[in-house]
């Protein structure tokens, strides 16, 4: 089967335009139907305006109800409703991220500061989590490169850290007992990863601004790596001339390495990469598994960030 | 003079018995099974509903599997005698396996055999499930009077291939989670304990002559 990269629909290769953008319209009409009816979060009544772009795929989206309550974002609890339950008591305004590190700019910025005056894009992105499902979703938000832009990496800047929000008061996940994680969640990119054009900070999803599930009120998108790497409610970013350790590889580094770009030769540890199931595709109980591809199918665009290097000794 | 059996046909006596407790009991205990294929079947389950079938279904195999050996140390510590339902349970539980096992298969799979096969080789989840699995066919096919009888001494030391099938099943559940949720170390304590309590009931200090006369 050939998944159609995103050079593949160039405008100037459309034949016909005006039914390819009605089409979107009509879905996203559909979508917005959908809202209404299953959830009723706060942003409903601001949508988002974003431009479309080339970078989205054609393929079809996964149901806004799939998104919004099959969700892995352990500091709401490890299944994978938690989140859709738990995660309304999150206060997301005012939210303040620290940018530190070798940046000229340092300060604690306050979101809308660091985004304002970036044109919102829609990104219809595939999602590939490790654990062998994948989702179709489209993001609205901000390239990564033109935030790390303004606050002004210096050279010796190599590495880019995220760390996720600790509010154990509104995260029923980071307290008690027994917890999944050491707090807080960490990721990290190479900043070449970090500035390259894929690369979002989503502030929304399906037109409207992110679900607390979801990762708001700003979250990293790397749709050629697992979905984990995309980590959520991001409250710190770092520019480091150190890789970055990283919650899951610090967990278990032989199941996860800091890349985690999706590989579907590079089997994980218990179980195979090679194929996965979409999640919302075909009917209820019987969906067919589809063949995973190399970079989540973006390898035309970011294979060569790792030319010569060894994707299986660098997971 | 004993009363005669009410009649009922050979297929009923032989998967539902004739005891109205154990009837009840293969019946109430197939309904997860039932609900949960209905709510699949009609898109009840989520996001994921394959998921969460296999692993209801897995995870009732453990329930059962755990509540029929809970039944012996039950009776030991002094509560109810239930030796009347054990073997339910147990069937109970290789009825789950075998639903998990075929949902895997046909469902997850789509009957990939060379996957399939891949996956039992390779991945030692897989293996380890796939080997509770296989030691609870033997156990089911020897849960019945004849079988009990033609085995005499035999059938209770084949029977106690039922601890290393939920040793296996619990650590199948434990290997298949990305950390360390408390729901798989529950149900893995539970099977500890209740091995643990049979390997000191066996070495229970007691007095020398009564020591010899329950060995026997």
């Amino acid at each position: 089967m050939l998944i159609r990269s995103a050079s593949d629909i160039r405008p100037s290769e459309i034949t016909d335009r005006s039914v390819y953008l009605r089409r979107r319209e009509f879905m996203f009409g559909a979508a917005a139907l959908g809202a209404t009816a299953a959830l009723p979060w706060d942003a409903l009544a601001a949508p988002l305006a974003a431009t479309k772009s080339p970078f989205s795929t054609d393929e079809p989206v996964t149901p806004l109800k799939d998104v919004t309550s099959y969700n892995n974002f352990y500091e709401f609890g490890t299944d994978k409703d938690d989140p859709a339950a738990n995660a309304h008591t999150l206060t997301t305004k005012p939210w303040k991220i620290k940018v530190d590190g070798l940046v000229d700019k340092p300060a604690d910025y306050d979101l809308d500061d660091l985004i304002k005056d970036i044109a919102l894009e829609e990104r219809i992105y595939r999602m590939r989590c490790v654990e062998g499902w994948s989702m179709v979703i489209p993001w609205v938000g901000v390239p990564l490169a033109s935030v790390l832009s303004r606050v002004a990496p210096q050279g010796s800047a190599k590495y880019v850290a995220f760390e996720t929000i600790v509010r154990p008061s509104e995260m029923p996940g980071q307290k008690g007992f027994f917890q999944p994680l050491p707090w807080p969640y960490v990721e990290g990119l190479r900043l070449d990863e970090a500035m390259h054009p894929l690369t979002i900070l989503a502030v929304g999803l399906y037109g409207e601004k992110l679900p607390n599930q979801n990762g708001a009120p700003v979250r990293l998108v790397v749709p050629w790596k697992y979905g984990f790497k995309s980590i959520k409610s991001v409250v710190r970013i770092s520019l480091t001339d150190k890789q970055p350790v990283t919650s899951w590889s610090r967990e278990n580094p032989r199941e996860y390495g800091f890349y985690s770009n999706v590989n579907p030769a590079v089997d994980h540890p218990r179980w195979s990469q090679a194929t996965e199931r979409r999640i919302g595709e075909g009917s209820g109980l019987f969906v067919k598994r589809r063949p995973t591809l190399l970079f989540n199918g973006y390898a035309e665009q970011v294979a060569s960030l790792y030319t010569g290097m060894d994707l299986k000794a660098n997971y | 003079m004993l009363a005669p059996l009410r009649q009922r046909s050979p297929l009923s006596r032989l998967l539902l018995g004739v005891d109205p407790a154990r009837r009840a009991l293969y019946i109430l205990g197939m309904a997860p099974a039932v609900l949960y294929f209905y709510w699949g079947l009609t898109d009840q389950l989520g996001a994921d509903p394959q998921n969460v079938l296999e692993r209801a279904l897995g995870l009732w195999a453990l329930r059962f599997l755990i509540a029929s050996l809970a039944i012996t140390p039950l009776r030991q510590l002094g509560g109810p005698s239930l030796i009347r339902f054990r073997r339910a349970l147990g069937l109970l539980a290789f009825y789950y396996a075998a639903l998990h096992l075929t949902v895997y298969m046909l469902i997850d799979k789509g009957l990939d055999v060379p996957s399939i096969i891949a996956d039992i080789a390779k991945r030692p989840y897989i293996t380890i499930g796939m080997l509770a699995f296989v030691v609870l066919v033997p156990l089911a096919a020897t849960s019945n009077t004849p079988m009990i009888r033609r085995l005499g001494a035999r059938w209770r030391k084949l029977h106690r291939l039922a601890y290393l099938a939920a040793a296996a099943a619990a650590l199948h559940f434990i290997m298949l989670v990305k950390v360390w949720p408390l729901e798989p170390l529950i149900y893995a304590t539970l099977v500890a304990a209740l091995l643990l309590f049979r390997l000191a009931y066996a070495f229970r200090p007691r007095a020398p002559r009564a020591s010899r006369a329950s060995r026997a």
